[in-house]
């Protein structure tokens, strides 16, 4: 998040796009529903009727991914009726002829085709953004899990850029991460081209400066590979070896049977988790780990916000943190790291990575702290680009045109099926599904029909039906619902029972390897 | 903001204009008892058990209703304030089946506090006869509503906070009573079981089930951490005794969440302890998985990290992180990458 969670209370405008934020953080919609409850205005575009639209005073129900056109068309009617902020594009941007020209091929004539909201809707959504004092935007994986998953994101930064929101409170270009340490991980480097702190791989002096910290002499120049190649290059037979830490990819990637099929050819894999998912089956050797209750260290939240975790529990059994089986691992390779504890490694991390140097344990003892915070006295960063200062100097428009998902229904497929969580259950189900009371509230995967599509498919609330995408086939339970529009179905990946990766299209965004869980082809048949 | 002088008890304190007088006094270290108010759900004004007494203003006053004003004179422990909270406390206690025995709120009970404070026996009203049944209905939460005190804060938890509009008062006169939705039982109603209400209850009228009978606040150690699910990062108290966590609550005072958590958060953590934990490392032998011991693990995947290594090079080796697991883990994880097999090839599911 460009912002902070505790400006959403009080921000006057907010426009949730691609988020089902009760079901997904729920305790963000709390503070989005009490600002609804001040008097603050909610605008939600989703392609499902989303439990957030009860507090919303507008929702846009466009197609899924169809968000390039809609925003790109909003975009246009805000220029054209004058309504863009002309002096921070012209003293802080640079692109702006390109994004007019982009987006003037974006009537609401045409936009409201592509996507499905009205021509009417189009000019009130953007009256309604445009003529705003502020408007803080917020998206999940609504806009990242498409093809054009990066243009889907440039072209949100690209409106809050048009209309001045960025660089102050109440504002921004605020993505919801949605796990505990997505945003740490990321800042940790565990990403094929960047150390810590998103320090390139590729510049010679950053991998002199960890070749140097870390003992060793040189370091790997070029950027490795993405998970979708990963799994690629597993099939094709260049990649032997995968080590998993933490992660349920049967369940996860999309496309279950091609994912089956590149860890079947492995000649190593290495499964280290806290339960034997359904992955482990494919694994050599399963490593067992500590969780979350049994480990210190810190993770960092969507708002940059570095937090402690602290151990409560001993582990059970054997199992071990994370840190000290790696470490063994590169130890038996010849390779020393010998650490003791978490802080230790962390004192490394921070020494390594200009944008969290200052923040040490003992400084996030009570409460958490927000990157940047680069020396020890910096109280942290509530929200980036203040004074519009921009690490890239001027802030780039980067319009970006509409292209439709990878595959979009036919006559042989003719639903589209659109994936996401459940309040109730999360993610591959490890976790919540073994925790008690979770499978009473919610015991079974259902997917959502229209009511027109299941009255003309003879479907019933509550029938098992068949689900047949060109990548694979399920049964489950139909509940029958306005939820979706027609023509949409909507399934999560809590449920091994029934996980909508046996269907999702392994089609990812060229730029970011982020995978169109949103958008894919399937046929319903009822069973019998 | 101005600051104001005020007097309570004798001592002259220090305020801010505009802040109540419970306040004032609470930030000095002057007790005074709530139980409607509380910080997160503010000014109530329903209990009444907050009375002062207040120089040149006729009558009791509710301090957490009362405006701080300039050379006011506050006294909190004249007989008067005393007896009448007594009065408070025991009608409280009247009012339905405190019984601190059993009660799942032994020790953390605002009303239990406040009755040994005030040094309350028993009350000297007879006890109503009410006997709702235990809505047992939800699977996490109990309701008893004869411990329910009507303080409002669930009301105020529900509707201000967690803003999902379920609970409310009902009926009218002595049947008046909290309500889900239109008086349906909570697990069949519109809650969504963020348990906000729970953290907020001052007495035992909602507990939380899978916590039930599993240990007393005096033998509980909290621990603060966050929570492990998505990426709001709340703040969380766990609960645990005997190296079990039995509880889960909101902490209160700090950022993100201040108290607030989901159904995940709050009640998703047993699996910490479920019997299918992974214990021993396992290696496959002749297709079955195998227990073994760490050296044997760690031996056997060195070596054949190595020799995949040797044999095709690092970039054949690949490295998934995780976005559940600590800053320090990935770290680590990253650095055995890039250091000991040699290959930028790490990633992790931010992307996918």
């Amino acid at each position: 998040m460009s912002n902070s969670i505790r400006e959403i209370e009080n921000s006057p405008v907010l426009f949730v796009i691609g988020s089902n934020t009760t079901e997904a953080h729920p305790v963000i919609a709390n503070s989005m529903k009490r600002a609804v409850k001040k008097g603050s205005i909610l605008i939600v575009a989703d392609p499902r009727k989303i439990p957030l639209t009860r507090w919303a005073t507008k929702h846009y129900q466009h197609k899924v991914g169809s968000d390039i056109a809609l925003l790109n068309s909003v975009m246009h009617e805000i220029i054209k009726n004058g309504w863009h902020n002309k002096e921070f594009i012209s003293s802080y941007t640079e692109g702006f002829d390109e994004l007019q020209k982009v987006v003037s091929a974006y009537p609401p004539e045409r936009a409201s085709e592509i996507c499905g909201v009205s021509e009417d809707g189009i000019r009130e959504l953007a009256m309604l953004l445009g003529t705003a004092e502020r408007v803080a935007l917020y998206y999940t994986l609504g806009i990242t899990e498409h093809v054009t998953g990066t243009d889907n994101v440039k072209t949100c930064a690209n409106l809050q850029m048009l209309l001045g929101n960025i660089g102050k409170e109440y504002t921004g270009v605020n993505p919801l991460r949605g796990q505990n340490n997505v945003q740490g991980a990321c800042d940790m480097g565990v990403l094929p081209d960047v150390f810590t702190g998103y320090q390139k791989v590729a510049d010679e002096t950053v991998r002199e400066k960890f070749a140097t910290a870390w003992g060793i002499n040189s370091l790997p120049e070029t950027a490795g590979t993405k998970i979708p190649a990963m799994f690629d290059g597993m099939l094709h037979g260049d990649i032997k070896a995968l080590y998993l830490v933490g992660e349920n990819v049967v369940m996860s990637e999309p496309h279950q049977a091609h994912t089956i099929r590149a860890l079947e050819k492995l000649e190593l894999l290495i499964v280290q988790d806290i339960f034997f998912n359904e992955t482990a089956q494919y694994a050599h050797v399963v490593l067992p780990a500590a969780c979350f209750a049994e480990t210190e260290g810190t993770v960092t939240n969507t708002e940059r916000r570095v937090q402690r975790v602290r151990k409560a529990v001993e582990p059970p059994g054997q199992a071990k943190e994370d840190w000290w089986i790696i470490s063994e691992l590169a130890r038996r390779m010849g390779y020393l790291m010998d650490y003791t504890s978490t802080e230790q490694i962390w004192e490394e991390v921070r020494k390594l990575t200009p944008n969290i140097s200052g923040i040490t344990f003992e400084r996030i003892e009570r409460e958490g702290l927000q990157w940047p915070c680069p020396d020890i006295n910096h109280a942290g960063t509530c929200y980036l680009y203040c004074d519009n200062i921009f690490p890239c100097g001027k802030a780039r428009f980067q319009p970006a045109q509409w292209k439709p998902p990878a595959e979009v229904p036919d006559r042989e497929y003719p639903f589209v099926l659109t994936t996401g969580r459940r309040l109730w259950h999360y993610h591959t189900g490890t976790q919540i599904r073994k925790s008690a009371g979770f499978d009473d509230v919610f015991p079974e995967e259902l997917i959502e029909v229209n009511k027109e599509d299941a009255g003309s498919l003879g479907i019933k609330n509550g029938d098992y039906i068949r689900v047949v995408s060109r990548r694979g086939m399920l049964r489950v339970k139909a509940w029958v619902t306005d939820h979706v529009s027609p023509g949409l179905c909507f399934m999560t990946f809590h449920f091994h029972e029934a996980c909508a990766n046996a269907l999702t299209n392994n089609a990812f965004d060229p730029f970011a390897g982020t995978a169109e869980y949103k958008a894919c082809a399937v046929r319903l048949e009822k069973e019998g | 903001m101005k600051n104001i002088i005020l007097n309570i008890n004798g001592r002259s304190i220090q305020t801010v204009e505009g802040r109540t007088v419970l306040k004032a006094a609470r930030e000095n270290g002057i007790y005074i008892p709530t139980l409607c108010y509380h910080p997160r759900t503010k000014q109530a004004g329903k209990c009444r058990i907050c009375v002062v007494e207040v120089e040149g203003l006729p009558g009791l006053r509710i301090s957490c209703s009362l405006e701080a004003k300039e050379n006011m004179v506050v006294l909190t422990n004249t007989e008067r304030v005393l007896e009448t909270r007594k009065m408070i406390v025991e009608l409280y206690l009247s009012s339905g089946k405190h019984n601190c025995i059993s009660c799942e709120a032994n020790g953390r009970c605002e009303l239990q506090e406040v009755t040994y404070r005030l040094g309350i026996e028993k009350s000297t009203f007879p006890v109503l006869t009410k006997d709702y049944p235990p809505d047992t209905s939800s699977p996490m939460i109990i309701r008893d509503l004869n411990k329910c005190i009507q303080c409002y804060r669930c009301i105020a938890g529900c509707n201000n906070i967690a803003v999902n509009e379920v609970l409310d008062m009902g009926f009218r006169g002595s049947n008046m009573t909290v309500v889900c939705d239109t008086n349906k039982p909570m697990g069949k109603s519109s809650c969504v079981i963020c348990g906000e209400c729970v953290q907020l209850c001052p007495t035992g009228a909602l507990t939380e089930k899978k916590a039930f009978g599993k240990g007393r606040p005096w033998e509980i150690k909290k621990i603060k951490t966050t929570c492990p699910y998505c990426g709001v990062g709340c703040q969380v108290h766990l609960h645990v005794k005997d190296n079990e966590i039995v509880k889960v609550t909101g902490v209160e005072e700090v950022a993100p969440n201040y108290g607030s958590l989901c159904i995940k958060g709050r009640f998703g953590y047993d699996f910490v302890h479920s019997p299918e934990r992974l214990k021993m490392p396992l290696l496959r032998k002749n297709g079955k998985f195998v227990e073994v011991s760490w050296d044997e693990a760690l031996d056997f995947t060195a070596s054949r990290l190595l020799e995949i290594k040797k044999a095709r090079g690092p970039e054949s080796i690949v490295g998934i992180g995780c976005a559940r697991t600590t800053n320090e883990n990935n770290y680590v994880m990253m650095k055995f990458m890039r250091a000991a097999v040699g290959t930028n090839n790490v990633d992790h599911c931010a992307r996918t």
